[in-house]
């Protein structure tokens, strides 16, 4: 049922979408249209990760969430300023130490999992780095890196690491409570956009994000944490721990939003997505993701399980 | 055997070519861009239309592609590269020569006019080469092509490339006017394929 009604909107969303597109007139009218077009796209994709993710009993959103970090780490690390004595441990970071992060969701070893990439990678980045002999900006370097394997990686494992939990009385009902946490997380990124074009007026950070204003904030946190409410049949919470969990969800993924477009802002690109021609801005879908996984893993793991 | 090939190195690197100074054409071309990494000639051969492809010969460096069995098999069955001598030209092995018979047999050419790889953003000054070609056979269209982030993809001495992403940019096609003299004409070349780096 839940999946039935993200379908139906989706559906309405791109017909919506499609004839706006194609009767939008100015350019910055139309740059709206195609950016809600984009959120549109990105949400079919995460409707697909569901359903993937329950015919295959979890392995399926690992594997979906591992490419997804793959190709934010990729556009993370285009963005920062690595170096020639740089590439053995990037090397690593793609094809060993994020495979491994996926690999510990997937058997389900929770004490590594949580500890890997915090421990071991933090320890071995700088180990594999100074092994190059390059010292400029070594600090700089090595702190970026072990930030995008953070961001991209660590953090984002979380939302596929929702299927390993045992919560009493909701097994084998896993896949919903995945399905939930993302669509409160992209229904409030939505909700915020949509608010914020309409009534947005004040400010809520101009040195940071120009485009997000407390009308924006203020309507989308509070209109998602009604829909993840509303939704709370779909989990294993009451109406009010749901209510309570969808705040939370809203408000660090805002946070998220900002953090990554101070780094943007630091680094002097717009969009991920325009950093090189051409390819498509995973990171600009994700960040607000990135910020909620991990604090609704934690508070689902500690009161629930 | 070639197509795949091909169709490997645009998956693995990711990259789409930006055609924007002109389209992809049958008629004959010199493809000049800067060069950063090994992986050049490969990813700017491999992102031309198969037909294209068949009819355009990357100019390598010959100590280099020849060095053991893989290079050698790649260079001369897959991009059938044109091998050139780096170190000693003479008058039987120069590399000009070469180049024109192969634009006279009607084919197309690659070539890295900075004459080696480095690792900045902005190119060298370019060799005589290119300068050459365009008084000796005025007809060839010459293509400005500029590679961006290779050398971060796989910097020279490495062997395995790290997935970043990186772009191919077409340019407009240049020509020697007359009277250009030769600094001026490898100036204005080098110039059409830094510009693209902002667009």
């Amino acid at each position: 049922m839940l999946v039935g009604g993200v379908v139906a909107v989706l559906i309405l969303a791109s017909v919506i979408g499609w004839i706006l597109a194609r009767r939008a007139g100015s350019a910055e009218y139309r740059s709206t249209i195609a950016n809600l077009n984009a959120r549109t796209r990105a949400w079919w994709f995460m409707v697909a990760i569901f359903i993937l993710a329950m015919l295959s009993g979890g392995i399926g959103s690992v594997v979906l969430f591992g490419l997804t970090s793959f190709l934010a780490l990729r556009e993370f690390v285009t963005m920062t300023p690595t170096k020639r004595g740089d590439h053995g441990t990037l090397l690593w970071l793609f094809f060993v130490i994020t495979p491994i992060q996926y690999a510990l969701v997937a058997v389900n070893w929770y004490g590594l999992f949580s500890i890997f990439i915090p421990v071991y990678a933090f320890l071995f980045v700088p180990l594999r780095s100074v092994l190059s002999g390059d010292c400029e900006r070594f600090l700089e370097r090595t702190a970026t890196i072990q930030w995008a394997l953070m961001v991209c990686v660590y953090c984002v494992s979380h939302a596929p690491a929702l299927m390993t939990l045992r919560i009493p009385g909701f097994e084998g009902q896993n896949g919903k409570l995945l399905f939930y946490f993302v669509l409160v997380v992209q229904a409030s990124d939505v909700l915020q956009y949509i608010w914020g074009k309409m009534f947005g007026k004040h400010k809520i950070a101009p040195t940071v994000s120009p485009n997000k204003t407390w009308e924006g904030f203020v309507g989308g946190v509070v209109t998602a944490t009604f829909l993840g409410a509303a939704l709370w049949w779909a989990t294993p919470f009451t109406l009010w721990q749901a209510a309570g969990m969808s705040l939370v969800i809203t408000l660090m993924g805002f946070v998220g939003g900002l953090v990554m477009s101070a780094i943007k802002r630091d680094r002097g690109v717009k969009d991920y997505g325009t950093l090189i021609q051409g390819h498509g801005g995973v990171m600009d879908r994700i960040d607000s993701l990135c910020f909620s996984a991990p604090v609704f893993f934690h508070l689902t793991r500690y009161f629930f399980t | 055997m070639k197509s795949l090939v091909a169709y490997l190195v645009r998956l693995l690197s990711g990259l789409r070519p930006r055609w924007l100074g002109t389209d992809p054409s049958d008629c004959q071309r010199v493809y000049f861009a800067n060069h950063t990494s090994t992986l050049d000639a490969a990813v700017l051969w491999a992102s031309l239309p198969a037909s294209i492809r068949e009819r355009t010969r990357p100019v390598a460096a010959r100590d280099y592609w020849t060095a053991n069995a893989l290079r050698r098999w790649l260079a001369n069955e897959v991009f059938r590269a044109l091998l050139i001598e780096r170190r000693k030209v003479t008058y039987e092995d120069n590399p000009l020569r070469d180049m024109l018979g192969v634009l006279d047999a009607g084919e197309s050419l690659i070539i890295f006019p900075e004459g080696g790889r480095f690792p900045g953003p902005e190119p060298q000054t370019f060799k005589g080469g290119l300068f050459h070609l365009a008084k000796d056979r005025p007809q060839v269209e010459l293509v400005p092509v500029y590679l961006e982030n290779l050398n971060r993809i796989l910097p020279k001495g490495e062997v395995l490339p790290v997935p970043l992403l990186g772009s191919i940019t077409v340019g407009t096609p240049i020509r020697l006017e007359s009277g250009e003299t030769k600094v001026g004409f490898l100036d204005r070349a080098r110039e059409a394929v830094w510009s693209l780096h902002l667009k």
